[in-house]
């Protein structure tokens, strides 16, 4: 993409709320108690007391927050999607540390498989898909590979491969979205978040890794984490890191989150915080060891045992709040509502408009 | 009547002794290359073995600045004396190596700068003042593999393939404080294991001699399969176990350069300086300079060869050939692909050569 594209100024609203909605605290005046989310309120004679901080004031209590847990439920039901990718030159632990992240064998190196691991002459992508459930959630994550990234002595261009596949995915999410009679839910095989590892030679950031990076951070979120951090002391972690996060500045390089997709000061706030200890300098391990009476996944060696969970350690348990705990569903809407609006944008001014085709004959692209 | 014992000792058993002044009194010199991706840790441990800071005004250039850097090749020079003996110790390092996106032949300044100390010592060593010549070979390469792979990369293949028949190659796995002790076993038997397959020649360490003691063997062994050396290097000193020692300091442990148990720092850096500094100095003048000098003066010979055929085509067979003719190599394909190249220089440069007379003759008659 050559020329610089400006997001649609507006955005289509979220499928569902990305928060819940900010509950005021009662105003000093009102005589009774608080009042409560979700119902479980009873009815008060007291005229004027308010919800919500904005709008009209209530007279009772009519259940709209409720629309929270019924939301809550058939998404439950509905189940996620959720689409990695990984991307670095082989031998710097993606496999584990997707792993590591969901706590399975979703990659496609499991750890017992001990297979043969050649390097392939050009970037393939390889997709594998797992559903993994807690709490009564099922999540269809798919983890997408790219072995022989980096690998090969010349690697220019590299790159195209994936960039290929991502715009496959819009496409095909397109076609579906434009199509009359549409599936109810779309399958959403977009890849929302790129992992990208950074190689840790504690000087700076290599020159494949500004170009991939320079070329993809307007196409998907892009997340870097620098991989097999246990090789620096605290030190050239903390200079690597700021070196690493001064030179993406210098190219123009957004990563995920991205400064201009900021809503609110809360946000912002938030983010800033993000974007100053990013990139997360990490470890990854599927093995256990015992420390001080605990198991903890870690890696042992000579000298004493790496911890995969302690903040000391590494950065790991701040990646997997950061990607799964908190902006798990807000990877999604930016992937939706921004990179894929923009791909939609584009191909709809390329040619002029697509038209909508019917069920049973398919248009052919013109890209 | 006894001939005194005295009589028959000769007394040349002293001739070890009289080299060993002769050589400290001129003192050793001893050129070290590192090569390798940047960010592997080759300056520090260089640093770590010689006990130097030979890096310490060093700027590290940002990928930016990187984007247009060609492979360089600098120069470190240090005079180190332990116990009257004095080495001059010259580090070639190689900045810039592996580092862009495409690497296509990023070995190729390396390979160029060890021919050009061939070339200048061979052509020192005919000349007619030898009495101070300078060694600028390069005796050793040390060359880096990263911990993060599972094996040997194209790269790496690619530049040890080009450099075993002009250097002593000696592989070695860099950061190895990042792998646990299973990773490192299976990645050194991956590494020695493709090095096999790939036919590469790496620099072997010469089999003990059979009088040796078994100690001696059993170490020798151990050395020897311990190969590629995993190595760690700092520039810091720490405190571990009540002394002060390099190494590293981690939340979760204190690595020691030193301790064998952490990693083969101490047995490179024995063969290294120890034990085969000299033998990696015989095998440079006897293996691969003579390799060198022989492929350079059977270039030369053919060259000589068709000079002298230009020589007599132009000069009518009247005057003598001012260059003798040498005995020629027994030809064979390359030979004679080279020859057939050779022939239509040759027809080219008679072409000139009549173009030139051509010329004097007309400036003659003006």
């Amino acid at each position: 993409m050559s020329e610089s594209i400006v997001p649609p100024e507006v955005r289509p609203k979220p499928a569902v709320p990305a928060k819940p909605p900010h509950v005021a605290a009662p105003s000093p005046t009102a005589p009774h108690g608080p009042s409560g989310l979700g119902g479980g309120f009873g009815v008060d004679r007291v005229p004027g007391l308010g919800h919500s901080g904005s709008g009209s004031t209530l007279l009772g209590y009519i259940g709209i927050d409720t629309i929270i847990e019924q939301m809550r439920k058939k998404t439950m039901k509905a189940g996620f999607d959720f689409n990695i990718m990984i991307v670095g030159h082989s031998g710097l632990g993606k496999s584990t540390l997707v792993n590591t992240l969901f706590k399975s064998q979703v990659s496609r190196w499991s750890s017992g498989w001990g297979g043969e691991h050649k390097i392939p002459k050009t970037v393939e992508i390889k997709a594998v898909s797992h559903v993994i459930e807690e709490g009564g959630v099922k999540m269809k994550l798919t983890v997408i590979d790219t072995p022989g990234f980096g690998d090969q002595i010349n690697n220019e261009n590299c790159w195209d491969p994936i960039s290929k596949y991502i715009n496959e995915q819009y496409e095909k999410f397109l076609k579906e979205e434009v199509n009359i009679a549409r599936k109810k839910r779309i399958p959403d095989t977009r890849v929302h978040c790129c992992l990208y590892f950074i190689s840790p030679t504690g000087h700076s950031l290599r020159q494949l890794d500004i170009e991939f990076m320079k070329h993809l951070s307007r196409v998907v979120n892009i997340i870097p984490v620098i991989a097999k951090s246990d090789t620096m002391t605290p030190d050239e972690k903390n200079e690597f890191k700021h070196r690493v996060r001064k030179e993406l500045e210098t190219h123009g390089i957004e990563y995920y989150p991205q400064n201009e997709f900021d809503d609110d000061m809360e946000d912002k706030n938030e983010n800033d915080k993000i974007r100053e200890a990013m990139p997360f300098a990490v470890v990854g391990s599927d093995k256990e060891f015992q420390v001080n009476g605990k198991r903890v996944l870690g890696r042992k060696t000579a000298w004493g045992v790496v911890e995969v969970e302690n903040p000391n350690h590494c950065e790991f348990a701040l990646l997997r709040d950061f990607l799964i705990r908190s902006h798990l569903q807000d990877l999604k809407e930016v992937t939706h509502n921004i990179h894929y609006e923009t791909y939609r944008a584009r191909r709809l001014n390329d040619n002029g408009g697509l038209h909508p085709i019917s069920a049973n004959n398919t248009q052919e692209s013109n890209l | 009547f006894e001939i005194s014992k005295w009589n028959q000792y000769v007394g040349f058993a002293t001739l070890p002794n009289q080299v060993h002044r002769k050589s400290v009194k001129k003192g050793f010199d001893f050129t070290l290359m590192v090569a390798g991706e940047s960010g592997m840790g080759k300056s520090t441990l260089v640093n770590s073995l010689f006990l130097t800071d030979l890096y310490k005004d060093r700027k590290l250039l940002n990928a930016e600045e990187r984007i247009n850097q060609t492979v360089e090749i600098i120069k470190h020079t240090v005079d180190i004396e332990e116990k009257g003996v004095k080495l001059k110790l010259t580090i070639v390092d190689t900045p810039g190596f592996g580092d862009a996106v495409n690497n296509n032949e990023c070995w190729k300044p390396i390979t160029d700068y060890i021919d050009q100390q061939f070339e200048q010592y061979f052509r020192d060593e005919s000349g007619l003042n030898r009495k101070n010549i300078q060694d600028n070979r390069v005796h050793c390469c040390l060359y880096f593999i990263p911990p993060f792979g599972h094996g040997l990369r194209p790269v790496d293949v690619e530049f040890m393939k080009a450099l075993h028949e002009k250097v002593n190659v000696v592989p070695l796995i860099a950061k190895a404080d990042c792998l646990t002790p299973s990773e490192i076993k299976k990645l050194k038997d991956r590494v020695r294991d493709e090095i096999e397959r790939f036919g590469i020649k790496v620099y072997q360490f010469p089999e003990c001699d059979s009088d040796e003691d078994e100690e001696f063997k059993q170490l020798d062994k151990e050395l020897k399969e311990c190969c590629p050396f995993a190595v760690i290097g700092s520039n810091t000193v720490v405190e571990a176990r009540g002394q002060r020692v390099r190494g590293r300091l981690y939340p979760w442990g204190i690595v020691e350069v030193e301790n064998q148990s952490h990693c083969d720092f101490v047995k490179l850096r024995n063969i290294l300086i120890r034990s085969h500094m000299h033998d990696l100095k015989d095998v440079t003048c006897d293996m691969h300079y003579e390799n060198y000098r022989a492929q350079c003066i059977q270039d030369m010979t053919r060259f000589l060869f068709i000079l002298h055929a230009v020589v007599k085509l132009t000069q009518d067979n009247r005057m003598e050939s001012p260059i003798p003719m040498l005995p020629l190599p027994t030809p064979d394909v390359e030979t004679d692909r080279l020859i057939k190249m050779k022939d239509e220089e040759l027809a080219r440069m008679q072409e000139m050569l009549n173009k030139m007379q051509q010329q004097i003759h007309d400036g003659k008659d003006q």
